[in-house]
């Protein structure tokens, strides 16, 4: 239960939520676009999130959909991470999706929502990342489709006013081989120490992380080092690992010394498995 | 306050009930109808103490709000009778303080409804969803296998 009070909204239409949204803003609301609304209500109830009107997407027809066309496949942003397991068109979103979270809060957080969300690992991001999918964009101006990879940058980039409403991958990167790794402190649920999503496309290993450093990412850099082939296994990876973005994480879930520890092996298992 | 007087669909029920946007579905069930089988535990989709089904599927109501449930199917462990799995926690001794007992049973309830032929890992993914505090996994995962067992021969 929260201890204040929103305007709940759901619109029907893409238009209806940017016009809801610039109305709350223009009266001061500190709007929230809303999906599985867990987020609201679990940084809600400590006083980590906070809005006077939340606009609930989950009724927008563009957002539900997941089907193939012309060659990409279309995943709306209001599906849950179960709908989207239950379908498995991308192998590698359901194999790192699977392993959020748990199976019963998988059916009520979203793909959007997991993707934006203020809770920093945003592991539903990774095989998008590395498929160099498209993201449709809602906001004020319009419909925008932008390269995720041009607008993700620890996390998704927003103007104010604007939301998520689908996600496009080529297919190609559908059917590429793959490999998702999730290391947790214990137990089989819950937030990762690690996750690494890796795969294969035109003779090149592509690596995508979360849990190592506080957002998830791709870095191009590492990927030069893990495929330079003049090197060894073990010097590659070395050099892999002194391309890890700053600051690696040093928390109760692990210190960094750990976590680089953890990851050089996970990357042995990378490349291991694309052998 | 902003409050909206709300349509529920509760055990094959229309309960009227009157809400605050933030109030969770937990906390309307259980402190404004007086279904209090679901239980809070960590208020946080963590523990699986407050599952109920929407649809059919699990859920945990502390990650629901009140306004969300118009519109669904919802059943809380009030709204089962003497199901299979239900006989079978019993016959199998699956609980212990029985605190966690409501939400297991909901969660297994959807799964025999959802996945009569679960098998092994997928029972272990669902039922990872709930934690019980007293340790009766064994006897847990011993009920579940038994009720689904038992839903093939009945459905066949
Ligand atoms: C029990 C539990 C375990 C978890 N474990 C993991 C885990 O292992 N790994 C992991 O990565 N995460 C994990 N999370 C975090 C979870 O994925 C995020 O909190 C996520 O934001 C929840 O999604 P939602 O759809 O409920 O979001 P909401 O509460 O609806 O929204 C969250 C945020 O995203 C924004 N938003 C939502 N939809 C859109 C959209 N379409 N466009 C733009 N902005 C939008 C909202 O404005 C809000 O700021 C866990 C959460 C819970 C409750
Ligand atoms: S009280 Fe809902 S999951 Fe713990
Ligand atoms: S029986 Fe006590 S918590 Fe499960």
């Amino acid at each position: 239960m929260l201890s204040f009070d929103f305007d709940y909204y759901r619109p029907k239409t893409l238009q209806e939520a940017v016009g809801l949204f610039q109305n709350a803003d223009r009266n001061g609301k500190k709007p929230m676009y809303i999906s599985g609304a867990t987020e609201l209500l679990t940084l809600g109830r400590i006083n980590l999130a906070f809005t006077e009107a939340a606009i609930d997407l989950k009724d927008i027809v563009e957002g539900n959909v997941m089907q193939f066309e012309q060659g990409y496949l279309v995943i709306g942003a209001n599906l849950t991470l179960t709908k989207i397991e239950e379908a498995n068109l991308f192998p590698l979103l359901t194999n790192t999706s699977s392993n959020i979270a748990d199976h019963t809060a998988r059916g009520k957080i979203t793909l959007g929502g997991n993707i934006c969300g203020q809770i920093f690992y945003r592991e539903a991001v990774l095989p998008f990342l590395l498929a160099d999918s498209q993201v449709v964009i809602v906001g004020p101006e319009g419909v925008t489709v932008k390269p995720l990879n041009e607008i993700f940058n620890e996390q998704l980039i927003l103007k104010k006013g604007e939301f998520l409403i689908q996600v496009a991958t080529d297919d190609r990167y559908i059917h590429a081989p793959f490999i998702s790794i999730k290391r947790r402190q214990q137990w089989e649920t819950g937030y990762p120490l690690i996750t690494v999503a890796a795969l294969k496309i035109d003779g090149e290993v592509r690596t995508a992380f979360s849990g190592l450093c506080p957002f998830p990412f791709r870095s191009k850099k590492m990927e030069a080092a893990l495929n330079n082939h003049e090197l060894s296994v073990k010097a590659r990876i070395q050099s892999a690992l002194a391309e890890v973005p700053s600051p690696i994480l040093n928390d109760v879930e692990g210190s960094s010394e750990y976590r680089l520890f953890v990851l050089q092996n996970l990357l042995e298992d990378v490349l291991g498995a694309f052998d | 306050m902003k409050l909206h007087t709300i349509n529920l669909n509760i055990n094959d029920q229309v309960r009227t009930v009157t809400v605050r946007t933030g109030d969770t579905l937990l906390y309307t069930i259980r402190e404004k109808l007086g279904l209090t089988g679901a239980k809070p535990g960590c208020l946080n989709g963590d523990c699986g103490a407050c599952t109920i089904n929407v649809d059919g599927w699990p859920m945990k109501s502390c990650l629901m709000m009140a306004v969300e449930g118009q519109g669904k199917q919802i059943k809380t462990i009030e709204g089962l009778g003497n199901t299979l799995i239900q006989q079978a926690f019993v016959e199998h001794f699956a609980f212990q303080c029985g605190y966690c007992t409501p939400g297991f049973i909901m969660n297994c309830h959807s799964l025999i409804l959802k996945k009569p032929d679960a098998d092994d890992s997928t029972i272990k993914e669902w039922l990872e969803s709930n934690i019980c505090r007293c340790t009766s996994y064994i006897e847990i995962e011993t009920a579940v296998k038994s009720a689904l067992e038992k839903n093939k021969h009945h459905s066949n």
